[in-house]
């Protein structure tokens, strides 16, 4: 049997049957890997000011997390979902209500807070209700008139957030959240103290965030290969693959696809609690179709229906459009003054000067992206195996010579 | 739950369903419009109307794009409302270079100039779109569904980038050419020469449009193509050049309804294609996709709803109303108005 | 539940389907018995797979009824006729081609599983003995078919032969009483004809009624119990091999009238 190109089977134990030639788990791997060390790691390179990107890497974390959530909709079911970040303000709303101030102010005259722990359940919960209600009837539309049905959805929900001004704040949005708290935690070394148990520990610090997305990602994505190699798995792929073969093997597509949407859905809102509890502020301007394109982005990069290639394409994507592409106007206006170009940087009528012009990069790159991965790479960077085939029409590794000799 | 639904949309698909629209038709012009007029005065009632159909008329040429390409390639081409806006952007220069000037061009001199600049927008615009088509669509028409519709998203992203790189984020003003003057209907109800003259434009190139798809030999191969493409392929018309005419007819008249919106509105804005595109696109399904009746009235529908939600509700909620109505459409009667073509597998 | 008349398996009744002006299948009536093997022959665009479909749910009959088993099924959707117990096969293949073979048959087994969300996510006990079982039953039938040494294979890596044999492998995991196989040998080689009728006493044998479309004559004739004939959407013959190949009106749909 050709190795590269076969699934694995191994005997029990999940120890050993972990294939470290498989692409996939030696990713899955480096990731953890990186993971681990990468707080250390900055604080050192940057002589204990590094802070800021724990911060912005528990951040990233989050839209890891949406990636995956979006990957099980698009990836595993094949359903194009362009309003993803409805579930996602879903989620971060549902927080900010419920673990603030807030509904004291609204006709309800009682604030309310449940533990945030609570809240991450509540959020899934609340998305993936949402996530049913928008699928039941819509679900059995074809591809393009779904993927307009969730636009509409995504635009729906973010308005409807800002226009309910008495309970939501409308465009100032909620803030002074809630902070996070366990009822016990250890500090030791790394916060600069001795080792010991400390109560009432609040999540203030971004390392906590960031520590604690991790432990989420790894659970999560522990739970999202054990669906994949399922049975509610294996439906998905089947209707990706050929909707009605896969009704005729008994597989209720409706229910199957409904399920997919609702649990992508849910990791939607999962990670809006979260990203409200650290933004401690949430406003409907941060949940736009822009949010729900870079997601999407995030998948279609990493490789649709690969979860590792998904988290590598979502910290990509994300370190395009939150570092690269907000350093370039500077970096570009830098050099153009180093080359002798510094008159560029002037704004000149409509010329808005080199660095904003730069800016304006944004949508520009993300089409470009888009469109040149759909054209030159459609399987994205991490493909799965499976992609990569359907995709790319690589020759395969035959095993017809094994017919041939039969 | 999901077979009653599958019931009710049974029952809503006939002429049951028609008649449940009259009467939701009926039930908000009772208890919304018709209170507002008392309260507010016929004369804002008329001009919201006016608006209103000059709004729809607009929308109309942008879904009738939406409608022609779906109905060649079952494609819901998510850039074209952007094509729309490039429309618009594009005519601005060309204005000036017609000597077309805010406050100073009338006559002779603003019709004929307004004619170059359509003509020659619409051919570029077309041309652009065909381009598109064949660099961006082409090689992913035999790939999975999902590739098309992420590369028109990505299409979408790449013209909104350009118009944004163009003239910037924030508004741009569009020359304010047309005559102002105020046509009375009734005592203390006019309208305004402007919406006289978008609809009139508007209807202009409808009619034109079904014209050629009725009557010319390409728009017979066209509407051929739509119905069966094999049979199409066997009685020999060139698939490609239909779609590419598709492409080219569609961004046309998508064109000029940029144009028209920016001498109506006076101001454009580099992501006006995106709402704008699935205004229009609502009013594509809610006409029934698939067939220019549909399109020309699903436009003029939106175009009220949207005036008077804006007049009479609050313009705030107008989008939420419209979307909602989109979803609505697409659950409880995917054929639209006027439709044949159902959006269900 | 109804009573089964007489050992039949599924009987149609008047069944037409109309699409807009065409009339594909018109009023045709037929019994299947349970255990034999039956055959729907005709000439091309006959109607038969048209039929096939509107048994398998793909889309309801006009009018008339199809009794399975005691239930009228007519108008049923394709996965609740699975789950009663019909299982088929398609006339262009229709394997999940970016799956494996093993893969393919698993998911044939996908109405017979238990497998709830809760069970799948945290991988219960129950739910691994569960993939353990349907990863075996999966190697017994491509084994069955003899397909086991591709069961890692990916299903759009097989030769043509061995695809159609696993479409068919897929369809028995459903476990179905009745199985109807669409054209099964179409650009088969004699040799695999031969090994394809073996196959399908093979399937009798574990008490699956097998209703088949074909267009090889020596075929149908070798290993089918009763032949009904479609021509133009109705049924012009039904009844023993012998008597239909003897049938003029049966020589002459085929061949076409003598002037």
């Amino acid at each position: 049997m050709s190795e590269a190109v076969t699934p694995r089977r191994g005997p029990r134990g999940w120890v050993s049957r972990i294939d470290w030639r498989d692409r996939n788990t030696t990713t899955f791997a480096v990731l953890l890997g990186l993971a681990i060390v990468f707080p250390g790691l900055v604080q050192f390179a940057t002589g204990g000011n590094g802070t800021y990107l724990v911060s912005t890497a528990a951040d990233a974390g989050v839209y890891v997390l949406l990636a995956l959530g979006l990957n099980v909709v698009v990836g595993f079911a094949g359903l194009l979902d362009l309003g993803y970040a409805a579930f996602f303000a879903i989620g971060a709303y549902t927080y900010a209500m419920l673990a603030s101030n807030r509904l004291a102010v609204t006709p309800l005259h009682h604030a309310v807070h449940i533990p945030f722990w609570l809240l991450l359940l509540v959020a899934v919960f609340v998305a993936a209700l949402f996530g049913a209600l928008l699928g039941a009837p819509t679900l059995r539309l074809r591809g393009d008139y779904l993927a307009i049905v969730t636009l509409g959805f995504g635009e729906i929900v973010p308005r409807v957030f800002r226009n309910l001004a008495t309970w939501t704040a409308g465009v100032n949005g909620i803030s002074a959240l809630d902070v996070p708290t366990l009822p016990a935690w250890i500090t030791g070394p790394w916060a600069g103290t001795p080792l010991a148990i400390v109560r009432d520990f609040q999540f203030i610090d971004p390392t906590a965030f960031y520590v604690l997305m991790v432990a989420l990602l790894v659970v999560i994505v522990v739970l999202i290969n054990n669906l994949q190699r399922s049975r509610l798995g294996r439906a998905w792929m089947a209707i990706r693959e050929d909707e009605v073969a896969a009704a005729a093997m008994g597989i209720n597509t409706v229910t199957t696809k409904l399920l997919a949407f609702a649990i992508g859905a849910s990791f939607s809102g999962f990670a809006g609690c979260f990203y409200g509890a650290k933004l401690s502020l949430v406003s409907p301007e941060n949940f736009s179709f822009v949010v729900s394109v870079t997601i999407l982005l995030m998948v279609v990069l990493g490789g649709m229906g690969n979860i590792p290639g998904v988290m590598v394409g979502a910290l990509a994507i994300y370190v395009i459009d939150f570092y690269v592409l907000t350093n370039l106007p500077s970096w570009v206006s830098g050099a153009a003054g180093a080359v002798g170009l510094g008159f560029l940087n002037q704004p000149q009528g409509a010329w808005p000067g080199l660095g904003d012009e730069t800016q304006r990069l944004i949508y520009l790159v993300f089409g470009l992206i888009l469109v040149c991965t759909m054209l030159l790479r459609p399987q994205g960077l991490l493909p799965s195996r499976v992609r990569q085939q359907e995709l790319a029409r690589a020759t395969t590794q035959e095993s017809l010579a094994d017919v041939e000799s039969a | 739950m999901l077979h009653t639904l599958r019931r009710i949309r049974a029952t809503l698909a006939g002429p049951l369903g028609t008649a449940v629209l009259a009467v939701l038709a009926l039930l908000v012009i009772v208890f919304v419009i018709v209170p507002n007029v008392i309260s507010q005065g016929l004369g804002l009632f008329v001009q919201i109307l006016a608006y209103g159909v000059a709004d729809g008329a607009i929308y109309a040429l942008i879904a009738l794009g939406y409608t022609l390409v779906y109905g060649i390639i079952e494609l819901i081409n998510f850039a074209h409302g952007d094509v729309f806006t490039l429309g618009a952007f594009v005519s601005l220069p060309l204005l000036s270079a017609f000597g077309l000037v805010e406050g100073k061009s009338g006559g002779a001199h603003l019709v004929l100039g307004l004619l170059a600049v359509f003509l020659i927008t619409m051919l570029v615009i077309g041309l652009v779109n065909v381009a598109i088509e064949r660099v961006a669509y082409r090689p992913l028409r035999n790939a999975p569904r999902l590739a098309p519709l992420i590369t028109a998203v990505g299409m979408s992203f790449i013209l909104e980038g350009i118009m944004y790189l163009w003239r910037g984020a924030f508004n741009v003003h569009y020359p304010d050419l047309l005559p102002g003057n105020r046509i009375p209907i009734t005592s203390g109800a006019s309208i305004g020469a402007k919406d006289v003259i978008v609809v009139v434009i508007a209807a202009l190139l409808v009619g034109l449009f079904s014209l050629f798809l009725s009557r010319s030999r390409l728009g017979k191969a066209m509407r051929a193509t739509a119905q069966d493409r094999d049979a199409a392929l066997l009685m020999g018309i060139d698939i490609n050049q239909t779609i590419a005419l598709a492409f080219f007819l569609g961004a046309v008249l998508a064109a000029a309804g940029g144009i028209i919106f920016g001498l109506y509105f006076n101001s454009i804005r580099f992501d006006l294609g995106f709402e704008s595109g699935l205004i229009a696109f609502t009013a594509a399904v809610f006409g029934g996709i698939g067939n220019v009746p549909g399109a020309a009235l699903g436009g003029l529908v939106i175009g009220l709803v949207q005036a008077f939600s804006n007049a009479y509700v609050a313009s705030q909620w107008s989008d939420v109303i419209i979307f909602a109505i989109l979803i609505l459409v697409l659950v409880f009667r995917p054929t639209g108005l006027l439709g044949m073509r159902v959006p269900e597998k | 539940m109804g009573e089964e008349q007489d050992g039949a398996i599924l009987r149609c009744e008047h069944v037409s389907k109309r699409f807009g002006g065409l009339l594909a299948v018109d009023d045709v009536s037929f019994t299947v018995e349970r255990g034999q093997v039956f055959a729907l022959i005709g000439p091309n665009g006959a109607g038969k797979t048209t039929l096939f479909n509107c048994i398998t749910g793909l889309f309801p009959p006009t009018t008339g009824s199809i009794w399975f088993e005691g239930l009228d099924v007519a108008g049923a959707r394709p996965h609740q006729v699975a789950r009663l117990g019909i299982a088929r096969t398609f006339q262009n293949i229709r394997l999940f081609e970016y799956m494996t073979a093993l893969d393919n048959v698993r998911v044939g087994q996908h109405a017979r599983m238990h497998a709830k969300l809760w069970d799948s996510l945290f991988k219960l006990p129950r739910e691994r003995r569960e993939e353990r079982e349907v990863t075996e039953r999966a190697m017994e039938l491509l084994r069955f078919v003899g397909l086991e040494r591709y069961a890692h294979d990916y299903a759009r890596n097989l030769a043509y032969g061995q695809q159609r044999r696993l479409e068919i492998a897929r369809a028995l995991a459903t476990q179905p009483h009745l199985l109807l196989l669409d054209e099964p040998a179409a650009g088969f080689t004699p040799q695999e004809k031969v090994e394809l009728m073996e196959l399908v006493g093979s399937i009798l044998d574990q008490g699956i009624t097998v209703f088949l479309i074909e267009h090889d004559m020596r075929l149908v004739m070798g290993i089918s119990h009763r032949i009904a004939v479609l021509d133009h959407g109705e049924k012009i013959a039904e009844g023993p091999p012998e008597e239909v190949r003897r049938n003029e009106r049966v020589i002459e749909a085929y061949l076409g009238r003598t002037a």
